[in-house]
């Protein structure tokens, strides 16, 4: 009994194909190219964090790439909404999952409604960075170029530096929640999204209505 | 310290205090311009562009006598001609030296992110350090003056510093030696206040301008750069200058209560996740078949 909770991820042998490799190469793309903007990003926030800046290469430099390297982010964006975005739709089986994600948040298996590919979280925080992403992108493109915005105009830039900000925030949000389950929470995931599969055990226990499908059981 | 006059006692984007905080010299410096003596004869241009080094810019004509559109990142002075028709029909020039204000209460220096990059010295000076300047013009819209000017090629933002070099060595700033009208003149800012308020009161009981007055913004916490205005109720007619200028509000929103609602908010976050590690751990695999739940009812409070 103790060993199988000692070795939640191999009880069962047996594997199954999660992430081809092309939504792992998105996926990580956009992880790191978010990551980058996060850090310089936050370097240009707070004062407190201003050293984040000299580490990524010093301020002249994290303000020149910044912005391109946000327009990757969102590129990997499109590429994954492309990719996702009929798995990602949310459905009756999403909205018993979030009615009941305090059970999930608990990790009260029990009461935990049954999910698909991904569950009402992991959409809810896919639209978030989806969205979150074109606002940044929408907000961001005022403040890389201000020097276009014509003076009598130029209160929109004040608008939407605090756009970026409010939009940054919300998916800084996500983002703390989304690596803290994929390091900490659900063991399997990393190696999910590295390698791209899962055990069986792993896949009946997190998403079951995929796995059926997936196995043909349904 | 050899650079004793120049004590800083603000610093854009930084995160510590500074070393001459809530501290003032024995005066503020101040440039006081009686716009109703100046001719717009552009020497004080001609000492700027002097003393700091730079070429002299290409003009460009637009029928009247401006030398050109705007301040640029290497001119930080301009004369602003003005060419006014009162409700009479009477025309006038009004000309106006355009240059940094120097604000008590500086928007550029709220709005800056980079340490270091915009400081504002004890005797009032604002001054750009360029060597810190990451070229993201948030000074442009912190200002609201419209003074910064960006340099596409360095990436760096430059204004008029008061001729910081000259005031911390004891001199007058280019421009005020060069006037040869005496309308600029240079001092502490309460000589100026008086010298400007008496040249006010001059003009309205002497001259036809009745509401002459000093212009000494109290939005940006007063300006150590003054005018003698013919009418203090249209300072706008002098090429843009703002009637009520402040520091933009939206700014003070994204430097103020927003940082430490984010900060706070993101520092909530970690120890949120943290937190829950710890009540509740790591997700458990269930065997495929096995009822959800079993496990952990199996298992009790005895882990």
């Amino acid at each position: 009994m103790s060993t199988a909770a000692a070795l939640p991820t191999t009880q069962h042998a047996g594997v199954i194909e999660r992430y081809t490799f092309k939504e792992r190469f998105v996926h990580w793309f956009t992880g790191v190219t978010y990551l980058y903007c996060v850090g310089t990003g936050l370097a240009l926030y707070t004062p407190h964090l201003y050293w984040l800046a000299f580490m990524l290469g010093g301020a002249p430099t994290s303000r020149f790439w910044h912005p391109i390297i946000g327009l990757g982010f969102i590129i990997g964006t499109l590429w994954m909404n492309n990719l996702w975005r009929h798995d990602m739709e949310l459905t009756e089986v999403d909205r018993r999952w979030l009615d009941n994600s305090k059970a999930y948040v608990t990790n009260d298996e029990a009461r935990t409604p049954l999910s698909e590919r991904f569950n009402g979280g992991q959409k809810l925080f896919y639209w978030l960075m989806l969205y979150g992403g074109l606002l940044l992108l929408l907000s961001g493109m005022f403040l890389w170029f201000p020097e276009y915005i014509p003076r009598p105009s130029g209160w929109v830039r004040g608008v939407m530096v605090l756009l970026h900000e409010v939009a940054a925030l919300l998916t800084i949000g996500g983002f703390i929640i989304h690596v803290y389950m994929g390091i900490f929470m659900v063991p399997g995931s990393m190696t999910a999204i590295t390698t791209g599969y899962v055990t069986r055990a792993w896949a009946w226990t997190h998403h079951r209505l995929w796995y059926l499908r997936a196995t043909g059981q349904k | 310290m050899a650079n004793g006059p120049l004590q800083i006692k603000a610093i854009s984007g930084h995160a510590g205090t500074a070393p001459g905080k809530n501290t003032s010299r024995d005066y503020d410096v101040c440039k006081l311009i009686d716009v109703t003596t100046c001719i717009g004869c552009k020497a004080c241009e001609v000492a700027c562009l002097e003393w700091n080094g730079y070429p002299f810019r290409e003009t460009v004509f637009d029928n009247s006598y401006q030398t050109m559109p705007d301040l640029a990142w290497n001119y930080y002075n301009l004369i602003r001609f003005n060419e006014f028709e009162d409700e009479n029909g009477n025309f006038s020039w009004l000309m106006r030296k355009d240059q940094c204000m120097h604000c008590a209460d500086p928007g550029c220096l709220r709005a800056c992110p980079a340490d270091g990059a915009i400081v504002q010295y004890t005797n009032g000076i604002v001054d750009f350090q360029q060597e810190n300047c990451i070229g993201c013009q948030y000074c442009v819209t912190g200002c609201p003056f419209n003074i910064p000017k960006f340099n596409k090629t360095t990436k760096k933002v430059h204004k008029c510093t008061l001729c910081s070099d000259r005031v911390g060595a004891g001199l007058e700033p280019a421009c005020i030696k060069a006037c040869p009208t005496g309308c600029l003149h240079f001092g502490s800012k309460d000589d100026m206040k008086d010298l400007a308020e008496t040249r006010a009161a001059q003009l309205r009981e002497h001259t036809s301008h009745k509401s002459a007055g000093v212009y000494d913004p109290a939005g940006v916490g007063g300006t150590h750069v003054m005018y003698v205005l013919h009418d203090i109720h249209h300072p706008e007619r002098y090429g843009g200058l703002p009637k009520d200028p402040h520091v933009p509000w939206l700014v003070r929103i994204w430097k103020g209560p927003l940082k430490w609602v984010g900060n706070l908010a993101m520092a909530a976050g970690i120890i949120g996740v943290a937190t829950h590690f710890l009540r509740f751990g790591p997700k458990e695999v269930e065997p495929e078949g096995h009822k959800p739940g079993e496990n952990r009812e199996e298992k009790g409070g005895g882990k």
